[in-house]
């Protein structure tokens, strides 16, 4: 294991330290791990809050800041945070219009975030959920814990941030981040595993020549492992599985959001290379590419690979999306 | 009858248990799911530890296992901070204020702390969880500490063949099957604690 870190143990902290030397506009406590835009309560609007373990970044402290999130909560590498964090984010962004959870469908997160709700709400906060399960490679969702929440956190962290900004109240920009979530399908795909720093070895075995196809964001296989395939098979087998499940939801044809994340050890050489392909598949299927972003958002600590996000976008989702944003990782419009 | 010293050497022996197993833990957390179940729980119990001896006002059976099982909550965080800080703080809600408590009521409350895992996590015994050691585990507590840690220890094992319905391990459907749950493990780990702590207690 080579990383260039101090020791497993403070990577986290260490991690914030350095976002809060480089971004003075965010307030960063970092023994509690709360990431908070420093202007979150000034403005009379919605908190936004979001959290999951580290490892995915930019996602979710990057994210921090004008029109997007109020605060974020940093776990353990891939580990939910704890309930204390969100009670703590929630308070600290909470000017009486209520807080939005956002909140990736996996076990951790969902429990820590469920007894957050509870605590903050006994201390007198409205606080309503939304959970992001965009992932299509979880089949049968009735026998395990539901479809993951992976590339679509993006897109609807941006889009109810923005409503959020414009002042919008709680409930609607619930309803919002629901439909967002609602409209979108991901579909992820391995080169390599990842090492977490406090295993130091990769989290499973990946013969050269293989890949894994319908992974999430922890570092874990996917569904069916393949002999190697080209950018442009990759592309075929990803877009249509999203395109599968997106025709249960909307009109076979219409606008799309795209996203092309990488997974956080594939260049965003062959991440464009790979969108060339994406947004091939998706013009000889006919369905008109509204917006795209390609680069590493949602990532999976140092696994090679990449995920395709796209959502369904409405006129009112995509001014949503075109709206000012000011964050570490994202920005435009300003 | 048991005190509230014998629930604070309970826990204890829990820590040295977890950190023992550590690399075990995280070891059975890596194919299946995220290779940290170890040194997740290793820094809840080092967590527990602290608090009771920042705590020595917990005096009751039921105290020391709520004030356990807070700070699991409040330190551990994925899935097993949550069902782990349930398991306890229920079970210690149900050992109510009393000083001491007995075997019996023991039995009942981890029962009752078994059925909030289950309803928090939604699962049942089959899904390949924490409850496929701890529902054996807490019903053979009538028969003796020992056969409890036992039973828990075999229905980790009994994981083997199962496939993952829960958590994050459910997203690799079949590939699930062959690996031991590492949250079964862990919670056989409690129960061999709490046996060890009882036998040498003195009693059966």
């Amino acid at each position: 294991m080579r990383m260039l870190i101090n020791s497993p143990q403070t990577v986290v902290a260490d991690a914030l330290r350095g976002m809060a030397a480089a971004h003075p506009e965010l307030d960063v406590d970092v023994e509690r791990r709360v990431v908070v835009r420093r202007d979150a309560r000034s403005g009379g609007r919605v908190g936004v809050v979001s959290g999951g373990g580290s490892g995915h970044e930019p996602l979710h402290a990057g994210f921090v800041g004008y029109g997007m999130l109020s605060a974020a909560c940093p776990g353990e590498v891939f580990t939910s945070p704890v309930p204390d964090q969100m009670v703590r984010a929630a308070a600290a962004v909470d000017s009486g219009q209520g807080v939005l959870f956002v909140v990736k469908n996996y076990t951790g997160d969902v429990l820590n975030f469920e007894m957050a709700a509870e605590l903050a709400e006994e201390d007198g906060l409205r606080i309503e959920r939304v959970l992001v399960d965009d992932d299509v490679a979880v089949t049968d969702s009735l026998f395990t814990a539901g479809r993951r929440g992976t590339g679509a956190t993006l897109f609807v962290e941006k889009i109810a941030g923005a409503a959020a900004e414009e002042g919008a109240p709680l409930e609607r920009v619930a309803a919002l981040a629901r439909r967002v979530d609602a409209c979108s399908r991901s579909f992820g795909v391995a080169l390599s595993a990842c090492t977490t720093p406090a295993k130091g070895s990769p989290t499973f075995d990946l013969p050269d020549g293989e890949l894994e196809l319908g992974i999430g964001i922890h570092g874990e296989p996917g569904r069916e492992r393949r002999p190697m395939m080209s950018a442009r098979e990759i592309a075929e087998v990803a877009v249509g599985a999203v395109l599968e499940e997106l025709a249960q939801i909307g009109p076979a044809d219409g606008p799309v959001l795209a996203l092309v994340n990488g997974m956080g050890a594939t260049p965003l050489l062959e991440l464009y290379g790979f969108h060339a392909e994406v947004a091939r598949v998706l013009a000889e299927r006919g369905v008109p590419v509204a917006r795209a972003l390609v680069g590493n958002y949602v990532t999976s600590l140092d696994m090679a690979g990449c995920s395709v996000t796209l959502c369904r976008a409405d006129e009112e989702l995509l001014r949503l999306w075109d709206a000012p944003v000011r964050t570490a990782a994202l920005r435009w419009g300003l | 009858m048991r005190d509230a010293e014998f629930f604070r050497r309970w826990m204890a022996a829990a820590a040295a248990a977890v950190e023992r197993e550590a690399d075990r833990l995280t070891e059975l957390d890596s194919p299946i799911g995220d290779a940290d179940h170890g040194s997740n729980l290793l820094r809840g119990f080092t967590a527990v530890l602290a608090a009771l001896e920042a705590e020595p006002s917990a005096a009751a059976p039921g105290a020391v296992l709520q004030l356990a099982g807070r700070t699991l909550i409040s330190t551990v965080g994925g899935a097993s901070g949550p069902l782990y800080g349930t398991l306890l703080r229920r079970t210690g809600k149900a050992l109510g204020e009393s000083a001491e408590v007995s075997d019996a009521e023991l039995r009942e409350a981890l029962s009752e702390g078994v059925g909030a895992v289950a309803q928090l996590g939604g699962a049942a015994p089959g899904d390949k969880t924490m409850l496929d050691a701890l529902v054996p585990g807490v019903a053979a507590l009538g028969t003796s500490y020992r056969a409890a840690g036992s039973a828990a220890e075999n229905g980790a094992l009994a994981t083997v063949p199962m496939q993952a319905r829960k958590g994050r391990a459910s997203y690799l459907g079949e590939r699930s099957i062959g690996y031991q749950d590492p949250g079964a493990t862990s919670s056989a780990l409690l129960l061999g604690a709490l046996a060890d702590v009882a036998e040498s207690a003195g009693a059966r």
